[in-house]
């Protein structure tokens, strides 16, 4: 059960999921949902705030606890920065034993100075983890003191392990952002065209695909959350004049704050694909245009996205025959999962299976209509169903994640890596040719002919077996 | 302890340490049919996973018992009772290895206690076995988690008592610096004394890197809990590095097994000692194909000594391997300007370095500050130090653990005859595809802030 605290959290009019929830389900919450032990995968709250607050680039991510927490951790995901590398480096005030016991609040106050004076920072973040937790650091204190003392900001993210799951992790990251960053700076100029991108973590520097297009619109990033992002512009966020949350859910609880706070709208949109790039530019154009924004900002969109999809298409012509019909079996976490598969149908590529783990119904409802009664919506699959449905020739290829690559591997089928440890970028309109330049890579290798040859010597065993 | 610097700073950057419970880990998926599972929250297992992943390229077996806030202030015997339950359910291993974790030894429940009554209450799980490992994060290394774990393993596998010798059955324990291919090579030498290793933990056979027929949950090779049952019917225990000196040591007590730790195998001498000792215990000449492989290496030593000589080399890892790497280079000529541990352990003593600090792999980045970049020709560390040996302009070759930038490090071999010439070849072509050329000067006139409150700051305690 969460703390009443937690409680508030689980309660998101702005999230599809919750809503659709009863009341009792809406008291269970969300990120905190009972897991099994021995059965579990997946993030804790810990890795899921720093996955949301660490693409802050130029900040510190100082981590309060033993070392499994950092050392096993820093430095793994590909979240991209045009500048500052300092959000690379791995921070941690690594309690041993003798800090646990003494308590690790003096540890972690010369861990800031130490911080703040070696690299400067225009912020640091402090990550509480599992056991300062169960000790009972005062965390906030010593950030306070420290905040004051060094003259930084200095702040505290309450988001330990055992708290809840990753997704809840990323909650508790935008409340902080919205209870202490957003808010406290303002832009030097701001424009009529500012807008926010949430959710967006510039995983292979996807940031990069989208931010040219809307560079040619005229249309400012005012703050990135968190991708490529910059402390002063992510505190500058309540001057924008619209949100976008990308793909998203466990951040709508921040875009909804800014609406509440700060009256600015937000919506939720998709870079993946041809189709959802040209709504999510739509709808920015709309937005501002309401807001202020030049009167024709709408036209010079829709002639962006005229010559990019023309663009996009061409560039796309030489792929389509290899990818036309080929079956795709996706496993993500689910939340983006709607927005790939218009991707691929634009490939011409079929989908013969999803998981829906965190779609809400709505989602699956959509997911449905794009797929098609006889494929698959499925929940969490254990590596072995996976592993046999691979075997069984159900799908041409795998899209997953990291942590799932080896049973496709191991069943000699192509597999292509669609989470956060991916090489490529696949957003916007330069995404989609990537994503089909990679598919097209991966089914037409001819390793797959080479390595499902039989060994030599089950050619001879063969015959033998079959002469008695 | 040989005049090791302790770091004395709060804040670790760039951290070198891992979890003494990833390393626990790792050394229980060298048994066969294994899971080991972390008793800890979800993220204990969940990044102690993709580090695995990352440097192995294998699936990797790991489970967590999932400790909530609550279930931690409250005791987490229940959760592990489920854990074990479910695990053998829908895993069906031969073997659970539990790791603590941080988390569960600060609310320090009785595990063992506790394991007993669980037992009592599930008479299904006779034919399972259970290990527990005491790896808490806030004490070591991988070094130490894996230690413990192999430790705990044969506490709860060999039978006490000395019961009868098989003259032609050794026992080999390896270290966590052994790759899968170090401890198969290893294996390919004692077998070709007549003699029949049983391999504690054998990650060979696991983590090789095997394309299998159909998925299995578990680990898939590894060593029997079988051959565990029969370690004490050995002649002889072989221990590769000194972390692996406690587990010998507990084989003798409990079995009245003798023991040699050898603290390394890379190098002709330190393999030599090991062959002798082969010689001793199995009565057999060396064999021919071994014995032409030593006067291999020892020609390579001679036309490589000439470029390893004089070279000069900062080198960063566990203690092990730091002894490893730094005796054969020593050996060659060259010079180990500084080398750096994650924890202080007895093995430091021995690595041959004119600067040893106990500390992380910002300290390496400021001892190759601080001897001038050109001095120093040759970073060797884990992938981590990339982005260093990238700033300095002075190569890297990657070594200890986490490698997740090339391939093939469950493969690299560097023990034996031939994995030493392997190894000198590759340190020798390091250097001479850098040729005489001055080191980049793009480093030099870059200056690094220096690291504030060196007297500031309590010393942190040496692990």
């Amino acid at each position: 059960m969460p703390t009443p605290s937690a409680a508030n959290l689980f309660n998101e009019p702005g999230c599809a999921v919750n809503q659709a929830k009863g009341d009792k389900q809406r008291k269970v919450g969300c990120g905190a949902r009972t897991l099994t032990p021995g059965a579990a995968a997946g993030g804790c709250a810990f890795d899921g705030a720093k996955i949301a607050l660490q693409p802050i680039a130029d900040a510190a991510h100082l981590v309060h606890g033993p070392i499994a927490c950092e050392g096993n951790s820093w430095d793994s995901r590909h979240a991209l920065s045009s500048g500052p590398q300092l959000f690379r480096t791995g921070l941690t005030t690594d309690l041993s034993e003798l800090d646990i016991i003494h308590g690790g609040e003096k540890k972690l106050y010369r861990a800031i100075k130490q911080i703040v004076e070696r690299f400067r920072p225009p912020a640091v973040f402090v990550y509480v983890t599992c056991v300062p937790a169960l000790i009972g650091d005062d965390v906030e204190a010593v950030c306070t003191a420290a905040a004051e003392r060094f003259a930084t900001p200095v702040i505290p993210v309450v988001a330990p392990g055992f708290v809840g799951s990753k997704s809840l992790g990323n909650k508790l990251a935008g409340r902080v952002l919205l209870e202490r960053v957003i808010g406290t700076r303002e832009p030097d100029v701001p424009t009529p065209c500012d807008i926010n991108l949430i959710g967006e973590y510039n995983v292979a520097g996807e940031l990069w695909q989208v931010k040219p297009l809307l560079d040619r619109l005229g249309i400012r990033i005012l703050a990135s959350i968190t991708g490529d992002g910059r402390y002063h512009d992510v505190a500058c966020a309540h001057r924008a004049r619209v949100s976008m949350v990308v793909c998203s859910q466990a951040m709508v609880a921040l875009a909804r704050g800014l609406q509440e706070r700060y009256d600015i709208p937000f919506f939720e949109g998709s870079f993946y694909g041809i189709g959802n790039t040209g709504a999510a530019l739509r709808q920015l154009a709309r937005f501002l245009t309401a807001a202020g924004a030049p009167a024709d900002l709408e036209a010079r969109t829709e002639a962006l996205i005229k010559a990019e999809e023309a663009r996009a298409t061409r560039a796309l012509a030489p792929y389509q025959r290899a990818l036309k019909d080929k079956r795709v079996l996706l496993y993500t976490g689910g939340v983006k999962s709607w927005s790939v598969i218009s991707a691929l149908h634009e490939l011409g590529m079929t989908v013969v299976g999803t998981s829906v783990r965190k779609s809400t119904d709505d989602d699956q409802a959509r997911i449905r209509e794009l797929i098609g009664e006889e494929a698959m919506l499925f929940g969490q699959v254990p590596a072995k169903e996976m592993d046999r449905r691979l075997r069984a020739g159900e799908a041409d290829i795998l899209m997953s994640g990291g942590r799932t690559q080896f049973v496709a591997l191991k069943a000699r089928v192509p597999w292509l890596d669609i989470n956060q440890e991916r090489e490529d970028a696949y957003a916007g309109y330069g995404g989609i040719v990537n994503l089909a330049r990679r598919l097209h890579g991966a089914l037409t290798n001819p390793v797959w002919a080479e390595v499902r040859r039989p060994a030599p010597w089950a050619a001879t065993e063969a015959p033998l077996e079959a002469a008695p | 302890m040989n005049g090791a610097l302790l770091a004395t700073k709060a804040c670790a950057v760039k951290p070198l340490k891992v979890s003494p419970a990833l390393g626990g880990a790792l050394a229980f998926l060298g048994l066969d049919r294994a899971l080991p599972l972390l008793h800890g929250s979800q993220g204990c297992t969940a990044f102690a996973v993709v580090l695995a992943v990352r440097h192995f390229r294998e699936a990797i077996p790991l489970q967590t018992t999932a400790m909530s806030e609550i279930n931690t202030i409250l005791g987490g015997a229940d959760n592990l009772e489920q854990a074990i339950e479910n695990i053998f359910k829908r895993a069906a291993p031969a073997v659970i290895g539990i790791c603590s974790t941080a988390l569960t030894e600060t609310r320090d429940d009785d595990i063992v206690g506790d394991l007993k009554l669980m037992r009592e209450r599930h008479p299904d799980w006779d034919d399972l076995a259970v290990v527990y490992a005491r790896t808490p994060d806030f004490l070591g290394s991988l070094e130490q988690g894996w230690g413990a774990a192999v430790e705990a393993t044969i506490r709860a596998l060999v039978p006490p008592g000395s019961g009868r010798k098989r003259l032609r059955q050794v026992n080999l324990l390896t270290g966590s610096h052994l790759t899968p291919g170090d401890v198969e090579a290893i294996a390919e030498t004692i077998t070709a004394f007549g003699l029949t290793p049983i391999i504690l933990p054998d990650i060979s056979g696991s983590l090789d890197g095997h394309v299998a027929d159909a998925h299995v949950p578990t680990t898939l090779g590894g060593t029997t809990i079988d051959a565990i049952r029969r370690m004490g019917h050995s002649v002889l225990t072989l221990a590769v590095g000194d972390h692996m000196r406690g587990a010998a040591a507990l084989l003798e007590d409990r079995c009245g097994v003798p023991f040699r730790v050898f603290d390394r195998l890379t190098g002709l001498a330190a393999f030599d000692g090991f062959v002798a000792e082969l010689i001793a215990v199995s009565g057999a000449k060396a064999p021919e194909h071994l014995q032409r492989q030593r006067s291999r290496l020892v020609d390579a030593m001679l036309d490589s000594h000439g470029t390893l000589g004089n070279r000069t080399l900062a080198l960063a890892g566990e203690g092990d391997m730091l002894v490893a790497m730094g005796r054969f280079v020593t050996e060659l000529g060259a010079r180990v300007a500084v080398a750096v541990a994650p924890c202080a352990t007895p093995a430091l003593a021995h690595v041959p370095a004119e600067r040893i600090i106990v500390g992380d792999l910002d300290d390496l980045e400021q001892a190759i500050a601080a001897a001038g970049t050109d001095s120093i020709e040759l970073i060797v560390a884990n992938s981590h130090a990339a982005e260093i040996a990238h700033f300095f302009d002075i190569p890297l070759m990657r070594a200890g653990f986490p490698i997740f930038d090339r391939l093939g490090a469950g493969h690299q071999v560097t023990v034996g005859y031939e994995g030493s010439r392997t190894l000198l070849f590759a340190l020798a072509n390091t250097f001479i595809a850098r040729g005489h050329a001055p080191a980049a000067t793009a480093a030099s006139g870059a200056t690094l802030p220096p690291f504030m409150g060196e007297t500031d700051h309590a010393p942190a305690s040496s692990c």
